[in-house]
């Protein structure tokens, strides 16, 4: 079982966080792009072995959206951020 | 007390000053606290313990811990009857009641043992080679006699009367296992000042050093270390506690039982608990079990582990037999043999190898036990009771009988990886031991002992002592040198051990030779499996279900392996384990339930008025997480009944409804506006301050993700509602939003839900009733018109008052702070009374919303469309929204989409249903049909049934007949596609 790291409230069993799926792309600006671009931003994804960055938030906490790295062959977690915020170096 | 037939006169661990007694079957027995109800049954005699699960042989005790694959019994009685459990596992206490399973009528008298001379029949792979014909079907005719007939213990109905607890906790080093090396293990990591916790399954500490002599060197060390143990105010010790198992990121799932002989439920404790464990680092100390050897008929009662008679012998003091075969590959079973030679019974070790020790030898020899060196026991004879062994010279030769009371045997060790490998590290094989041992463990896993095949008592100790080390110095302690008092383990003696792949004697063989005791799986079906195809061990463990059982195969597993590598030819390491899967020993739903059971098993919302609803006649209906109040006694007793009075009450007068479980966000911020405008399909931009709109939002692939209501009460103070359902849906999308996609819009919000009580009041006395409530405030259609809001100030608290309809009535929905709801609510009742307005429900609300055909969680499937649902209209031309690119799909604008009708019946009394598949008039009735009713009411306005449904091509087939077809209650009623406004169309009645 994971323990994340919540920014805000720091390390929670992960069961108080919900998934919510890919966070590699950036989404098209509100407003722009054609039916290609949001095809292939909602319906497109890779489904790597190993490291990944996935959106989860902490609905059972401080309800803020994150960006967690995890490994998908070892199930370890690593370094996550606000969601508004930019990736760390 | 009368002396029971095979307990000694002294020693062992067991407190001959407390008797207790027990039934099985109904008969009384008797034992000593500190027995387990296996070793109590032996020291009275009682070797058949059981039928076996296809055969219906005779069966004994094979083992004395969780391993044991025979002696499952039911304990205990009504609701808290429990199967399959290792009698073994089970400690003695006081009224224990047992009873011994699959039986027919008996286990002493088996009429099915009759399967036993069936056997050539009954191979793997019979029931469902066999019972498959002569139709489709016919499997499921016949299973219900094979479980029957085949089986183990069963559940009951009666409701289980005791309390199960699960929690979570956290520990620096947890130490699985209280042998030899995890009490080291414990002792060096609690020196080191780490917080540890040591589980251990039995009820004491010491593991196989349980079953050694009380005056032997091992217990005094033992018996040290648990007392330098409970002076460490740090290290906690979980006994009755198994490790089941073991999870990412160093989490292990416990169970600990309840201690016996204490009434449960009386002082409130829980029977079981389930613990969820989290660990900086882990030592697997969970040491090794003893492997039967597969010769004929080594499954008869008196053939059993060595280890385990020298158990039952050292710790429980039964001794059970005079003649005693010991029939091993390895040294261990000699140490096993000299402790059976020494309650005076006449012993013969039968070994494989030809050649063993000489400090082996002298030993034996100093015993005074007989040694037979490169031979071994093919047969055992005796049915109900072992009476002699078959000796064969691995030479060859004549086999010669050798008359025993019990036949030990030893086939090697098989460390116990089980835990380690849930993970999914692959344990390796170790040839010199012949056993698996764990791979290579994750960072902060740590093993010690006989796990990795270390045998020997100092060892075993000296390694514990180092992992526990390691293991504080992982979760970030400073390890101080040294473990437990190494002057005590100095007085102790290296115990080498040696061991080879076991060999069979040449010829077939004769009799049963069971690889797994309790599945019944012998060495003909490994062989049938094989030449069938089914040879790697993931495919023999699902052909012959060897390994299948409550004890998951941990006395077979291994033998299995090696059968299977010899008839291919093949390196046992080439051939692998099955993949080890938790629970390593069986626990129950009921602890794994914990306290979500009954009201528990999901908690429940209440609105503000609840209380009022259930003092006033309601019956409450669960909607989501919501108890809602569905009808009231004064409209009738039944639903049927009381919501169509309900609903003329709203149509003709008056009527109040709690809306209080809407979802209800807080939105505020400059660009609240631009906010909302992206949110919803339709224009939120210029909604004035004072008004309020409905509005739709989309997910990012344009399905309708929600609707309701938002009212504009200042210049950036938005207040919006969803659906009941939706609630938590809409404000993680809307928080998703705001802070991944959008940052830079200066925009809060939070979810008030519970903080504003919410009521609906509508019908043509609606704005009657308001002016008599709310005296002093304008309530006329210029006051406040249709999809007017205001907020007014009400004794001191805020009262938000929206003009809007769900019923298609003149209505006001009115929220204030959740603790003034029932006061509100009833002096809307008081006012409304010369009205006659009346409370209504949430059956007579839906159907209200029918009527008009407004849409609600039954059509919002998540799959359908804003133009699937007749919205489309309503989707802004000029503005961006969410979902508006992938609305323009190819395959969204297909005209045959399943699309939002009214569908009425043809014949005013036609009863029309929920869920009922609907067909075109002509189309034969078969399949998924093109559509479906989603929701149905009686129409007060109508006189009949009417619904809405979701119809392939929708409104294009206007007044088209349909085919409703309710195959639940056999029932096609015929129809007809109408506009789903069936009331007021033009909204008339709402606009006054």
């Amino acid at each position: 079982m994971l323990k994340i790291v919540c920014p805000n409230c720091g390390e929670r069993h992960y069961t108080e966080f919900r998934y919510a799926g890919d966070a590699t792309k950036a989404r098209p600006k509100h407003g722009s792009g054609d039916l290609r671009t949001w095809h292939d931003h909602v319906f497109l994804f890779d489904n790597p072995k190993g490291a990944h960055r996935e959106y989860w938030q902490h609905v059972l906490g401080c309800r803020q959206w994150l960006v967690l790295e995890r490994d998908t062959a070892t199930n370890n977690p690593g370094r996550s951020w606000l969601a508004s915020e930019a990736a760390p170096p | 007390m009368k002396s029971l037939p095979h307990r000694l006169a002294d020693g062992g661990r067991i407190a001959r000053d407390t008797p207790l007694s027990f039934t099985l079957e109904g008969r009384s027995f008797s034992g000593f606290a500190g027995d387990t109800l296996a070793s109590a049954l032996l020291a009275n005699g009682l070797t058949l313990i059981g039928r076996s699960f296809k055969y219906h042989r005779p069966r004994g005790f094979v083992a004395a811990g969780c391993e044991e694959p025979n002696g499952l019994l039911t304990l205990g009685e009504a609701g808290r009857t429990t199967p399959n459990i290792a009698a073994t596992m089970t400690e003695l206490h006081e009224g224990l009641h047992a009873r011994r399973q699959n039986g027919m009528p008996s286990v002493d008298f088996d009429l099915m043992a009759i399967n036993s001379w069936l056997a050539p029949l009954l191979g793997a792979g019979f029931y469902y080679k066999t019972f498959m014909g002569p139709r489709r079907g016919s499997w499921m005719f016949y299973e219900p006699f094979i479980r029957r007939a085949a089986g183990l213990g069963r559940a009951v109905h009666e409701r289980d009367p005791d309390r199960y607890e699960t929690r979570y906790e956290f520990a620096d080093v947890l130490v699985i296992g209280a042998g030899a090396a995890g009490l080291s293990a414990a002792f060096a990591a609690g020196n080191a000042g780490a917080r540890v916790l040591l589980v251990e399954q039995d009820s004491l500490l010491g593991g196989q050093l349980l079953s050694r002599r009380l005056d032997d060197a091992g217990e005094t060390w033992r018996a040290g270390v648990e007392k330098a143990l409970a002076t460490c105010t740090n290290i906690r010790i979980l006994r009755r506690t198994t490790a089941f198992g073991l999870y990412d990121g160093n989490m292990v799932g416990l169970m600990t039982r309840h201690a016996p002989g204490q009434p449960q439920g009386v002082r409130g404790e829980a029977r079981e608990v389930i613990t969820t464990l989290c660990a900086k680092s882990i030592v697997f100390a969970t040491g090794a079990i003893e492997r039967p050897l597969v010769f004929g008929d080594n499954d008869r009662p008196g053939v059993m582990l060595a280890s385990a008679a020298q158990t039952y012998l050292n710790r429980y003091a039964v001794a059970l037999g005079q003649r005693i075969v010991v029939a091993t590959n390895n040294d261990s079973a000699w140490s096993s043999a000299a402790e059976l030679a020494r309650s005076g019974a006449a012993v013969t070790i039968v070994d494989q190898r030809s050649e063993v020790s000489t400090t082996l030898l002298d030993g034996a020899r100093a015993a005074g036990i007989a040694v037979e060196l490169a031979s071994v026991v093919t047969r055992a004879l005796g049915r109900r009771r072992v009476r002699g062994a078959r000796i064969a010279a691995l030479a060859g030769g004549r086999e010669t009988t050798l008359a025993c009371d019990l036949l030990g045997m030893s086939g090697g060790w098989s460390c116990t990886v089980h835990l380690t490998s849930h993970t999914g590290i692959k344990p390796t094989y170790r040839a010199a031991i012949d056993s698996f041992v764990p791979g290579a463990l994750a960072g902060g896993q740590f093993g010690a002992g006989a796990i990795r095949g270390t045998f020997s008592l100092p060892q075993c100790i000296r390694e514990g002592s180092s992992a526990g080390a390691s293991a504080a110095q992982f979760a970030g302690f400073n390890a101080r040198a040294a473990g437990p008092d190494h002057a005590m383990t100095l007085a102790l003696t290296e115990e080498p051990y040696s061991t080879e792949p076991v060999r069979t004697a040449a010829g077939e063989v004769r009799g049963k030779a069971f690889v797994d005791f309790q599945s019944d799986v012998t060495t003909r079906d490994v062989s049938g499996a094989q030449q069938e195809g089914f040879e790697s061990v993931e495919h023999l463990k699902r052909y012959t279900t060897l390994g299948m059982g409550t004890d998951q195969g941990k006395t077979s597993n291994i033998n299995a392996i090696g059968l299977m590598s010899a008839l291919r030819g093949q390196a046992m390491a080439s051939i692998g384990t099955t993949t080890f899967r938790p629970p390593f020993t069986p626990i129950t739903i009921g602890a794994l339930a914990g306290r979500n059971v009954g009201q528990h098993f999901r908690p429940v919302r209440r609105s503000p008025l609840h209380d009022w609803h259930a003092s006033h006649g309601a019956t409450f209906i669960e909607a989501g997480p919501w108890l809602r109040a569905w009808y009231y006694r004064w409209a009738g007793d039944t639903v049927a009944s009381a919501y169509i009075k309900e609903m003329l009450a709203v149509r003709n007068a008056v009527g109040i409804s709690d809306v209080s479980t809407l979802g209800k966000i807080d939105v505020q911020g400059p660009d609240a506006a631009e906010f909302l405008n992206r949110v919803y399909v339709n224009g939120f931009a210029k909604l004035p301050v004072g008004k309020a709109r409905y509005g739709v939002m989309l997910n990012d692939d344009a399905t309708v993700l929600d609707d309701g209501t938002t009212a504009r009460f200042g210049e950036t103070r938005y207040f919006l509602t969803t659906t009941t359902a939706q609630a938590g849906e809409v404000m993680s999308h809307l928080e998703f939003l705001q802070q991944a996609a959008w940052p830079e819009l200066q925009v809060q919000f939070i979810s008030v839900t519970d903080e504003w009580a919410g009521m609906s009041v509508a019908g043509p006395k609606a704005r009657a009733t308001l002016e008599l409530a709310l005296p002093g405030h304008d309530f006329s259609a210029a006051g406040l018109p249709h999809m007017g809001c205001r907020e007014l100030i009400i004794e001191g608290a805020p009262l938000r008052v929206l003009r809007l309809s769900f019923s298609g009535e003149l209505a006001y929905e009115l929220y204030v702070p959740a603790d003034r709801g029932v006061r509100l609510w009833e002096r809307l009742l008081e006012s409304g009374a010369g009205f006659g307005i009346k409370p209504y429900g949430l059956e007579a609300l839906a159907s209200l919303r029918i009527e008009k055909g407004h849409v609600a969680g039954l059509e919002l499937d998540h799959r359908n469309t804003l133009d699937d649902l007749g919205l489309g209209r309503m989707a802004g031309k000029d503005k961006a929204y969410v979902g508006r690119e992938l609305r323009e799909r190819s395959e969204l604008k297909d005209p045959n989409r399943w699309s939002l009708v009214g569908i009425e019946g043809l014949e005013p009394d036609a009863r029309l249903r929920g869920g009922a598949i609907l067909f075109a008039a002509t189309d034969p009735i078969r399949g998924h049909g093109r559509g479906y009713i989603t929701s149905v009411t009686w129409s007060t306005v109508l006189g009949r049934f009417i619904a809405l449904g979701l119809y392939q091509g929708g409104l294009a087939h206007q007044n088209e007949e349909i085919a409703c077809a309710f195959p639940l209650k056999n029932e096609i009623v015929r129809a007809r596609i109408v506009s789903p406004v069936f009331v007021d169309a033009q909204g008339e009645r709402m606009h006054v």
